[in-house]
């Protein structure tokens, strides 16, 4: 069976071509880098997204601080995390890198804060 | 204040902040960068998406994740830097006037004065778009800002018209808060946008992409109660008897950007109708001497990594220039040819090395761009696909060139 995949590990965007049988990659065709055919292979047993979202922050130069996981988790547990980090709330300061969430959901990938706020006071 | 500086930056983006950081790298280091927000960083602040960094720094980052090596890097370096920081004018001679609430009026006379003041989005007035004037109708950036920046929930019922990457990532952005997004709406036959968000924004939460259609109406009185979609026949015109309603409370447009140049005009920097930059020179600079410009006012790019590898390039020329006191002379046209929509820069020394962007009209498959000069070939480039939605870019080597005869590229 033949399955088209746009490879999303990168802006070049590889359509890639793949040739399918009982959920094993026989081939593939079309992409430019080794990591498409990662990408196939792990997508059709398993597609897994990153995700990136914010969390409301108290004392802070800003209302909101970004954070994204560190690993792809699962497609299919993608509202799961995203209401696990809807429960976070945070203090200012924080810093990028900052775990807020290790091992999400037992997913094996962090959550992270991805920018730098101050705290009021410390201005 | 001092009054005089090497070199003035306008806009504290990813443009401005790379080429700030190279100027000084290169020797350059009396700078001031002027930036309009309270915080540099420029559009990545709000961009928490990731993907940012394939090309620069090997790994993939959020947008302010990115912005923020850079900025780190301005503050490890001193650079001077003024946020919430207005430039209302740049003259012909290179003075920088600028408002600002803690040092008030500023005038600065700079050696070069670099362009980074990145772009904006194309509104609903531009489309001229019929209906009533509800709100609930948002840019896709303004969408972003609220809902990243601001904490605020923009709707909950959405429909968006353009299939810019901004509107996609917003799609996928939407659903993750809760809301429900109906389709993406793109009056082109083809999308304006990356592939991967296509695939990632929305094909990964069920949104459907309809093409060739727009929205013809706009319902409501104080709020968004509903748009018309229509589907769009070869000229982009809407098919009369087409028209579908989608009850939404909620228009997010991802209409296109435009490079935002009020200042170089000021200057008297020429515009390119094609790109709504800058005309520029393999130095990136301007046909002002000593006004440089790169990043998203220049060109509009898909991806920041290329923005700030072009504002490293113009730190480069920019340095060369303030040591040298000139830069050697760009009589060579780039002519966009066949199948291509434009070109950057648009002339070159034909003496040394340059980096050619360029984007293709149309959607094409297994085709080659192709640069000549006096009829003969310096550069072909196979490719698999050429989309509209990304730029190309490619090295061409000085040696291969001759210091006559204007350049022509072609995509055949």
């Amino acid at each position: 069976m033949k399955r088209t995949f746009t490879c999303v590990l990168c802006p070049n965007g590889c359509d890639i071509e793949a040739e399918l049988e009982n959920g094993q990659v026989l081939g593939v065709e079309g992409n430019l880098c080794p990591k498409g055919k990662e990408y196939v292979t792990q997508e059709v047993v398993d597609p897994r997204r990153t995700i990136a979202t914010s969390v409301p922050i108290e004392g802070g130069e800003i209302p909101l601080v970004s954070v994204r996981v560190t690993q792809p988790i699962p497609k299919g547990r993608i509202f799961d995390v995203m209401k696990a980090i809807n429960q976070v709330r945070l203090q200012a300061p924080v810093h990028i890198g900052q775990v807020i969430l290790p091992n999400v959901l037992g997913l094996e990938s962090d959550v992270i804060i991805t920018k730098e706020v101050k705290s009021v006071q410390g201005q | 204040m001092r009054t005089e500086r090497q070199a003035v930056i306008v806009g504290g983006g990813p443009a401005g902040l790379a080429a700030a950081i190279q100027l000084y790298q290169q020797g350059v280091k009396d700078l001031l960068i002027l930036e309009r927000e309270h915080f540099l960083g420029g559009i990545l602040r709000q961009c928490i998406h990731d993907g940012f960094g394939l090309t620069r720094f090997g790994e993939t980052l959020s947008g302010p994740e990115y912005a923020h090596r850079f900025i780190q890097q301005v503050e490890d370096l001193g650079i001077e830097f003024i946020t919430d920081c207005t430039v209302l004018d740049i003259s012909h001679d290179r003075v920088v006037t600028a408002v600002s609430k803690a040092h008030g009026m500023i005038q600065v006379k700079a050696g070069a004065v670099i362009l980074s003041m990145g772009c904006r989005e194309r509104t609903r007035g531009a489309l001229s778009i019929p209906g009533t004037r509800p709100s609930g109708v948002y840019n896709a950036g303004v969408a972003q800002s609220y809902i990243n920046l601001q904490n605020i929930m923009v709707g909950k019922e959405v429909v968006i018209l353009g299939s810019g990457d901004i509107g996609m990532i917003m799609a996928r952005r939407l659903t993750l808060e809760g809301a429900h997004v109906q389709g993406v709406f793109e009056v082109q036959p083809y999308p304006s946008g990356l592939p991967r968000n296509i695939e990632q924004c929305l094909n990964d939460y069920n949104i459907p992409l309809h093409l060739s259609h727009t929205v013809v109406d706009i319902k409501g009185r104080e709020r968004l109660e509903g748009v018309t979609v229509a589907q769009c026949d070869e000229q982009l015109k809407p098919i009369p008897g087409t028209e579908e309603y989608y009850p939404c409370d909620t228009l997010i447009l991802s209409v296109g950007l435009i490079p935002e140049n009020e200042l170089s005009l000021a200057a008297g920097v020429e515009l390119d109708p094609r790109t709504k930059g800058a005309y520029v020179d393999e130095y990136y600079q301007t046909n002002v001497e000593g006004v440089f410009a790169a990043g998203n006012v220049l060109h509009v790019h898909d991806l920041v990594d290329f923005v700030s590898l072009e504002a490293e390039a113009l730190g480069n020329a920019a340095a060369e220039y303030l040591k040298v006191g000139t830069l050697p002379p760009c009589p060579l046209e780039v002519k966009a040819g066949q199948e291509v929509g434009h070109v950057i820069p648009q002339r070159v020394s034909g003496t040394r090395d340059f980096t050619l962007s360029l984007r293709v009209r149309h959607p094409l498959r297994d085709c080659a761009v192709v640069v000549r000069q006096n009829g003969k070939e310096l550069l072909r480039k196979k490719m698999r696909k050429a989309l509209p939605a990304e730029m190309i870019q490619m090295k061409l080597l000085g040696e291969k060139l001759s210091s006559t005869g204007d350049l022509e590229v072609c995509v055949e």
